[in-house]
């Protein structure tokens, strides 16, 4: 049982420290442009297979650090090229934009790698065991990749509420036209944040790709979650956007290792459920998948601005 | 949705323009073409097509060309379905399917409430891998031909290889959350139950068909719950994701398999997955017959993908002897030539019971080894016989009662 608890929450933290990954880059474009980004789990796979085909040549580290910074590169280019023009036709029309470019990056992906998943693995050496708990491996990899987010996580803080930039994007947040009276170039601080947020999209990619899998459906498989993540965070929270990371994480992971089923837990509130009716035998590992959006549904019923968030949706 | 409509409008004009051809007969394959199935499909597709060529070199299917048309239904009931009437509207008679019972189940219905209301237009439905037992058995359709052997029947080879092993004393169940899978469970327990009373179920899980990706919180519940094997029906991804995980957590239990060897999971373990992955199936990964690996080398430098599927190969060559002994490619006739038909293959005879459309034929339990003379998916790792079961003791009885056309 403990093992079981262990491992669950070391892979619940894990998870969600990867969605954390994905939700703070879109978060912060949300806060600042108002813009809400269909197309970010689009960046998050361009980013797994951007460092699948530039590890073939550079290894694993050099990839870490270059794919994420093509992305964000790219991110930027759509917002300077794509996003600004349209910008002017509001927001429905930003919304449309963005979800044309997910469809076209999907079919895109599909076109240059293949309809079929890519083998983009860790290097050989980080699947060795970091520590065995209990007979269970726990690899290298996986220690690494808690790792990274965590660094991320500061270094993130620290830009956002230490650095002069990182002034700039708050008060651009709340009062963007008086940073704009007081001579910053806020268009391009809105370029900056969201070539910044697609970076950290990719870079989600480049370490969720070998954790999960590379393939074509992969921002398709992510992308809801990510917007339950933001939603029950609170619009425009970071702080909520992690907090609700981690709980989605832990709690998809729990209610695949709890053996119960549906009457199981009804019954022990006082209600009384037969234990094998169509309800009542279904088990809460069948329902694990369904957990972020049941969240999702609770949160926008009993607090509609999420978490922490301060502005009603 | 603007993606399927787009594949529609590919398909029909593909089906358009290869509708004026006359001494050619058509084979659509309704299969996951793209997406996490398509690891399932696409070498199904690419296996279609290179075996074609070898039919059409020997005189073709009753003197005609077969062309391959492959049409992509994400695994979808209701997209196959708009598929299969594309296929019918093309003028195609011959369909076939493999990947989902849940696909399978929806095409027999259709095809059956096609047949019956345009006699003289009949469409035939060859089943390569959807091995749900009910349709050979309560749900059997004349016009249904399956090509592998059955759920249960594969459940049969596998439990008594299993029950053989003293050492197993805690098996898990993991499939996925539908018909087959539950039809998988269901026989595991049954059988073992039967055959070797002292084992103990130690889980019984269902997850849902293509959508996890992360297997790791399972394969801790597995390993915490001590468990000596491991039985699992999945396919595709699904098969894939869970043996990857399992190897990354040093789960030392053997997984016993009906797709172990699917696309993908080869390259995903490496030595990982050594003497812990059984498979099984019609075929394995040693290739003695010399024929069949100048086959197995032939096809993965033409196409990038292994030679896999060897009841993809039996379905086109009975086809052609079905279709050659009656003289005709009219599906009437080759349905009533394909009841009972034998064929000799490289494991042995094999044959198209009559009874219910259950093909009968020997199967075989595969390890994944290293050094192997032939390696999967270009690297040295393949799937060794470690265990051959005759076609008399696959067997099954059926309780088909076949309605058959006038």
């Amino acid at each position: 049982m403990l093992e079981l608890v262990i491992f669950s929450t070391l892979n619940g933290v894990l998870y969600g420290l990867l969605l954390f990954m994905l939700s703070s880059g879109l978060t912060l474009i949300f806060s600042m442009m108002g813009v809400l980004n269909f197309a970010h789990a689009s960046f998050y796979m361009l980013g797994a297979y951007f460092a699948y085909t530039l590890g073939m040549y550079t290894g694993f580290w050099p990839a870490l650090i270059l794919a994420p910074l093509l992305v964000g590169a790219l991110g930027s280019l759509v917002e300077r090229f794509g996003l600004r023009r349209v910008h002017a036709n509001g927001h429905v029309a930003e919304l449309l934009f963005t979800f044309g470019l997910a469809y076209v990056i999907d079919e895109l992906v599909q076109m240059v790698w293949g309809t079929v998943a890519v083998a983009y693995r860790e290097p050989s050496y980080m699947r060795e065991p970091l520590f065995t708990l209990f007979g269970t491996d726990y690899s290298i990899f996986r220690g690494v990749v808690i790792l990274i987010s965590i660094l991320m996580f500061i270094a993130l803080w620290y830009l956002l509420k230490k650095t002069r930039v990182g002034m700039m994007i708050r008060a651009a947040l709340t009062h963007g036209e008086m940073v704009g009276h007081l001579g910053h170039n806020v268009p391009r601080l809105f370029m900056g944040v969201f070539g910044f947020g697609c970076a950290l999209a990719a870079l989600a990619g480049v370490i969720g790709g070998p954790l999960l899998a590379t393939e074509p459906g992969m921002a398709a498989t992510l992308g809801p979650i990510v917007f339950v993540v933001v939603v029950v965070g609170g619009m425009g929270s970071l702080q909520g956007a992690f907090y609700a990371s981690l709980l989605i994480g832990l709690l998809q992971t729990f209610f695949v290792a709890i053996d119960a089923s549906l009457a199981d837990v009804f019954n022990a509130l006082g209600a009384n459920l037969d234990p094998y009716g169509e309800v009542g035998r279904i088990s809460l590992a069948t329902l694990a998948p369904m957990t972020p959006f049941i969240l999702l549904v609770l949160i926008l019923i009993f607090r509609p601005r999420g978490l922490m968030g301060e502005l009603e949706p | 949705m603007l993606k399927s409509f787009f594949t529609l409008i590919a398909a029909s004009l593909l089906l358009v323009q290869t509708a004026g051809a006359a001494e050619t007969v058509k084979l659509a394959l309704i299969d996951p073409l793209t997406g996490p199935m398509a690891g399932a499909g696409q070498p199904a597709l690419e296996h279609l097509k290179f075996e074609a060529k070898r039919i059409n070199a020997n005189g073709g299917i009753a003197g005609k060309q077969l062309e391959i048309v492959g049409l992509d239904n994400k695994v979808n009931p209701q997209e196959s379905l708009v598929q299969l009437q594309k296929a019918i509207d093309g003028g195609i008679q011959y369909v076939t399917q493999g990947n989902g019972s849940s696909v399978a189940s929806a095409l027999i219905g259709a095809v059956e409430k096609h047949n019956q209301r345009n006699p003289g237009k009949e469409v035939m439905y060859l089943n390569y891998a959807a091995v749900d037992p009910s349709f050979t058995n309560e749900r059997c359709s004349y016009w249904h031909f399956r090509f592998d052997a059955n759920a249960d029947m594969k459940m049969n080879a596998l439990t008594s290889y299993i029950a053989e092993n003293k050492d197993i004393k805690k098996v898990y169940l993991i499939n996925q959350d539908y018909s087959f899978g539950h039809a998988v469970s269901e026989a595991a327990r049954e059988m073992l139950k039967e055959k070797r009373p002292d084992i103990e179920i130690v889980g019984n899980d269902f997850h849902p068909l293509a959508k996890v990706k992360d297997f790791t919180p399972y394969i801790s519940k597995i390993q915490s719950s001590g468990a000596d094997a491991v039985i699992s029906g999945n396919w595709g991804q699904d098969i894939t994701l869970l043996v990857k995980a399992a190897a990354e957590f040093g789960l030392d239990a053997p997984f016993y398999t009906y797709y172990g060897a699917s696309s993908g999971v080869v390259t995903q373990l490496g030595d990982k997955g050594v003497d812990r992955i059984y498979q099984i199936n019609e075929y394995y990964g040693d290739f003695e017959d010399e024929e069949m690996a100048k086959r197995q080398v032939n096809m993965y430098k033409e196409t990038g993908w292994d030679f896999y599927y060897l009841r993809l190969s039996t379905l086109l060559d009975m086809f052609k002897k079905a279709a050659d002994k009656a003289g005709s490619t009219d599906p009437v006739a080759v349905a009533k030539a394909m009841e009972g038909l034998s064929l000799e293959t490289t494991t042995g005879e094999v044959v198209m019971r009559a009874e219910d459309h259950q093909i009968q034929l020997p199967m075989f339990i595969s390890v994944m080894q290293d050094d192997m003379e032939y390696g999967a998916e270009g690297t040295d790792y393949n799937f060794h016989k470690v265990a051959r079961i005759d076609r008399d003791d696959v067997t099954l009885p059926t309780t088909c009662r076949m309605r058959r056309p006038k």
